[in-house]
């Protein structure tokens, strides 16, 4: 039955649509207004066509806001036209005919910019129908970027009809902004803006902050409108501040400023004296001011004001802000829902705090896991550990040059970088560091040169400036769960990365055999050699895994940093604090180290967000006075192993 | 007290006249005297290294003879130096502002020089106020007493902390090395009040000597640096020799034996790292005036690396050595860098030794630690063999 029903109805509208006449009468009924259109003028020619219901309305419009319109000088008719060199192809409104001819007799309609707006908001009603899903996209995206009281209807009345989902709710969503900004009753009004209370979209903020919005005042009497908040001086506003407002409210007369009495001293020096004092006196202030009060007196220069009428002029008047929003229960409306937000973003911000220490957490975690694997548990300072992550970073740079394809390239620079981060740490462990277990402070020198050599190396070899290391395209973007709650794909691989070491480290240190018998020689060397186990071996191979997870780590530090020869040493003074931090000499130390580190760089870079530099300073101080109160790190070793 | 322990040290003597000799030709050889053997350029140099060798000693002593590995002792002269660049550059800029404002008819008020100053030295980080920190950067004898007591109070208390919860060793080194840290990012702020990384400049102009050439002043500062590292020398052999240097070598050797024989080893490590502290800021007030520029760049962490590492290239727990290590491998490292040296053709490749010197540097602690321990200092002990 309503098939059928349906039928009917749609084979009626095809023959209205059938008998209803051509655009182009319409068109030539307003052919004025249409050929020379102002603001206030083409208003009238629109009704019309909107009025006329004709399918040919919206392309119309489209084209004649992107001045692809013609007219025949000859009778006045109108084209779509599409002009190359001296050739124009005309086409027909209705039919769709298409002639070629010469430019020449005929015209290009160009209306100016506020036409063109006026007929882009009648078009919106058009595009929110239109059944092709882009064009009512780009309507609604219109609508957000510039909201006006004319849209609201006819998007209120798109939204019945609109048969995608998602379009659906942000036309609903849209709706009440605009309504909470124009609707005419004021209940309306109110309503919406009660239904913004659960929206955290900035856009939604907007709204609401631009229905609040206050104009500051000034009054001698009792303030009146719709008051946000009564000024105290001293408190929201310095006194100067205050008076500027009674000068620009023309309620007290200005002040002279300190360069106008020393150049009106100066325009009037006659013999050497101004107002009867020497020139040379007037070095003080005090002595300045006699003098002007003497010229002043004497009417040749405005008077001053001395800072006891500023006070009398401040205290008998009151400061205030007012609502640009007369009526006070819209606004009382807006600003109960705008606290509910806020209520929410400022919880949505911590969360986002809290992702963003633990995305730091993990990449010190990272850069120290090696560390606290040579340092930690060998005892070996390596100031070389920050050029390891170095090295794995340009492992993965070079990779790249030969591998076009980036997930590939970072599957093989992976491993690749461990290698290569191994061979050194075992060259260097074999070499250098075997000599020196019986001198610990020294290795800090020898490593410390191998650093600056290494690091004056990747100069030389890949010069000066930062290298890209790009991610795979996966890894792009960011995960939004909300306006404030975001975070980059890239934050959370190495997230995972840094689960995975954790993982790693403890199933090696604790259920292998190597595990057993690097904890064997670190506790007792010489016990662990008389039970069979050979010191030089797990010595070489254990200070190989601590460099060769650095190498890991400069892959995918360098994935979401630059790559450049000093990057490791940003992090090897980080790096050895967290160890420290943590307790040396254990992974768990390692970890609440660096999420103890991260989590607060970001609380203070929070509490002080305009400058980094003193976050870090004072988390650097803060790791200071930690060490003094509890010097074996968070995680402290017991027993005999601590003995040194 | 008694000269004795000059007596029975006979290396003080016999640097004292090397000291001697070596300031008397650059004197003589300089271009303030006539001869103009050696160029202003060179005896800014060799001024400055003179005071780098005073902070080395100053290193040796509480590292090679305490023990203490610090890696803080260079943000200590960089203390010293903003210290009297503050003086520098505040009076200097006073010079400029009055002799511009004297031209007007009104003479200016107290306020107008201040504002005036304010701005020409706070201009570059958006600012024109003093901050708190230059409340006496107008007189030369407070400034001068800060270059001693900053780094003095400095050194007292972060050494009270760290040595009275027992920090030692490795842990040590890397507190001293935080400690650095954030001096220097303190220091890279804008809002830190000294100028942020622009650092304070202009040091070389000293207020006051406007008509005397740079000749004559870089001779001046090279004579007050080889004045104070004989002075500090003296200090440092006085501190090192006796029973308070015998108790000094035992904490470095067994601090917990030290501790049983009932010394307090806490005050004797305090003692030693405040003292060097307040000679490497002096040191620091010396060389800045030369070099004429700070900023934090030159406090940060890898400088006190470097400081630790001439020592040890010089030979450590002999004064002489620190002198050593720091004259040779700061005037080799500007004559490398500086484009001295000439490069060396291999045919296939050309090493230009501004790329390849900071190479050769590290392989070669490397190699100083590995093969001589003792450091170049250790081959007097070949010269000079004792009597068994």
């Amino acid at each position: 039955m309503l098939r059928i029903l349906a039928a009917l109805i749609l084979s009626l509208g095809f023959a209205a649509l059938a008998q209803a006449q051509d655009l182009q009468p319409v068109l030539q009924d307003h052919a004025d207004e249409i050929a020379k259109p102002s603001r206030s003028s083409v208003s009238t020619a629109l009704d019309a066509l909107i009025a006329s219901g004709l399918p040919q309305v919206t392309p119309f419009l489209e084209a004649w806001t992107d001045k692809g319109i013609w007219q025949r000088d000859a009778d006045g008719m109108f084209f779509y036209g599409n002009a190359k060199g001296s050739d124009l192809t005309l086409r027909n409104i209705d039919t769709g005919a298409e002639t070629t001819v010469s430019t020449v007799g005929h015209t290009e309609l160009r209306p100016n910019g506020g036409v063109r707006r006026v007929i882009g908001t009648a078009l919106v009603q058009f595009q929110l129908a239109d059944p092709d899903i882009t064009r009512r996209l780009s309507a609604i995206d219109s609508i957000a970027r510039r909201p006006d009281a004319d849209q609201l209807i006819p998007l209120l009345g798109s939204i019945d009809t609109e048969p995608d989902p998602t379009l659906k709710a942000r036309k609903i969503q849209l709706a009440n902004f605009l309504s909470a900004s124009f609707a005419e009753d004021v209940a309306d009004r109110i309503a919406a803006i009660d239904s913004l209370a659960r929206d955290t979209s900035i856009e939604a903020r907007a709204v609401l902050n631009q229905i609040l919005s206050v104009s500051s005042q000034v009054t001698a009497d009792e303030p009146t409108g719709g008051i946000a908040r009564i000024l105290s001086v001293g408190r929201d506003l310095t006194e100067a501040e205050a008076y500027e407002r009674l000068v620009a409210a023309n309620l007290a007369p200005p002040t002279i400023p300190p360069v106008a009495i020393r150049d009106a001293l100066a325009a009037n020096v006659i013999e050497g004296r101004v107002g009867g004092i020497p020139t040379a006196q007037l070095g003080t202030d005090a002595t300045r001011a006699q003098a002007y009060a003497a010229l002043a007196a004497s009417g040749s220069v405005l008077p001053f004001v001395t800072p006891q009428d500023q006070s009398t002029a401040i205290a008998n008047h009151t400061f205030y802000e007012a609502y640009d929003q007369d009526d006070t229960a819209i606004t009382d409306a807006a600003r109960a829902a705008l606290s509910s937000v806020e209520t929410r973003v400022a919880a949505s911000r911590f969360a986002d705090l809290a992702l963003d220490g633990l995305s730091l957490a993990s990449i010190y975690f990272l850069a120290a896991i090696g560390l606290a694997i040579t340092f930690g548990v060998m005892g070996v300072i390596n100031m070389a550990h920050g050029e390891f992550i170095m090295m794995g970073a340009y492992t993965g740079y070079v990779v790249q040059q030969f591998v076009p394809d980036y997930t590939l390239s970072i599957i093989i620079a992976l491993p690749l970088a461990f290698a290569v981060t191994f061979g050194a740490g075992v060259a260097m462990e074999r070499l250098v560091i075997r000599h020196l277990y019986h001198r610990p402070l020294e290795t800090l020198l020898a490593t410390f040169g191998i650093s600056i050599a290494l690091q004056q190396l990747a100069k030389n070899i890949f010069g000066t400036q930062a290298r890209p290391l790009t991610s795979p395209g996966w890894l792009d973007g960011a995960w939004v769960l909300s306006d404030v709650i975001q975070i980059s794909y890239i934050r959370i691989a190495i997230f995972v990365l840094a689960l995975l070491f954790l993982g790693l480290i403890l199933y090696i240190l604790k259920r292998t055999r190597l595990g057993l018998e690097v904890r064997a020689v670190t506790q007792n060397p010489g016990m662990a050699a008389s039970m069979g186990i050979d010191p030089d071996r797990i010595n070489m191979m254990t200070f190989g895994l601590g460099s060769g997870i650095a190498g890991i780590a400069g892959v995918a530090i360098g994935l979401y940093a630059k790559v450049t020869s000093e990057m490791g040493a940003d992090y090897i003074v980080q790096s050895f604090m967290t160890v420290v931090v943590g307790g040396v000499g254990n992974v768990w130390g390692t970890l609440a180290g660096a999420s103890l580190i991260g989590f607060l760089q970001k609380g203070i870079e929070w509490l002080n967000p305009s400058n980094t530099l003193a976050a870090q300073t004072y988390m650097v101080l803060f790791i200071i006075l930690f060490i003094q109160f509890r010097p074996k790190g968070i995680v402290a070793q017991k027993g005999r192993a601590a003995a040194d | 007290m008694t000269t004795g322990f000059l007596v029975t040290n006979r290396s003080v003597r016999w640097f004292l006249l090397a000291l001697a000799l070596f300031t008397a030709v650059v004197a003589f050889g300089s271009e303030a005297s006539g001869a103009g053997l050696i160029s202003t350029s060179l005896v800014k140099t060799l001024g400055k290294t003179l005071c780098l060798c005073l902070i080395a000693v100053a290193m040796d002593v509480v590292w090679g003879y305490c023990g203490i590995l610090s890696l803080g002792h260079f943000a200590f002269f960089g203390i010293g130096g903003y210290a009297i660049g503050m003086w520098l550059m505040y009076a200097r800029t006073e010079g400029i502002v009055m002799s511009s404002l004297s031209g007007q008819v009104i003479p200016p008020t107290p306020q107008e020089v201040s504002d005036a100053i304010g701005s020409q030295i706070f201009g570059v980080v958006g600012s024109s106020d003093f901050p708190l920190v230059w409340a006496f950067a107008d007189s030369l004898s407070l400034q001068l007493l800060m270059v001693i007591v900053v780094p003095g109070l400095l050194a007292l208390v972060f050494g009270w902390l760290a040595f009275r919860s027992r920090v030692t060793g490795v842990y040590l080194s890397i507190l001293t090395q935080a400690m650095t840290l954030a001096l220097s990012l303190y220091l890279f702020q804008n809002d830190s009040g000294l100028r942020g990384n622009n650092g304070l400049s202009g040091l070389q102009n000293i207020p006051g000597f406007e008509g005397t050439s740079q000749a004559t002043i870089s001779l001046v500062f090279f004579l007050a640096s080889a004045c104070a590292l004989a002075l500090g020398y003296i200090l440092f052999a006085w501190v090192v020799a006796g029973k308070m240097g015998s108790v000094v070598k035992g904490i470095r050797d067994n601090e917990a034996r030290v501790r049983f024989l009932g010394y307090r080893v806490e005050g004797y490590k305090l003692f030693v790292f405040t003292l060097t502290a307040v000679v490497s800021g002096i040191a620091g007030a010396l060389y800045y005036p030369q070099a004429g520029i700070i900023n934090p760049a030159e406090i940060a962490p890898i400088a006190s690396i470097y400081l630790a590492v001439w020592v040890a290239i010089g030979g450590r727990g002999r004064l002489y050595g620190a002198v050593i290590g720091a004259a040779l491998v700061s005037l080799l490292s500007s004559w490398f860098t500086g484009g001295g040296a000439p490069d060396v053709n291999l045919g296939i490749y050309r090493i230009q030794w501004t790329d390849w010197w900071l190479v050769l540097l590290g392989l070669s602690f490397v190699g100083v630690t590995l093969f001589f321990p003792k450091g170049i200092g250790g081959l007097f002990d070949y010269i000079v063999r004792k009597p068994s």
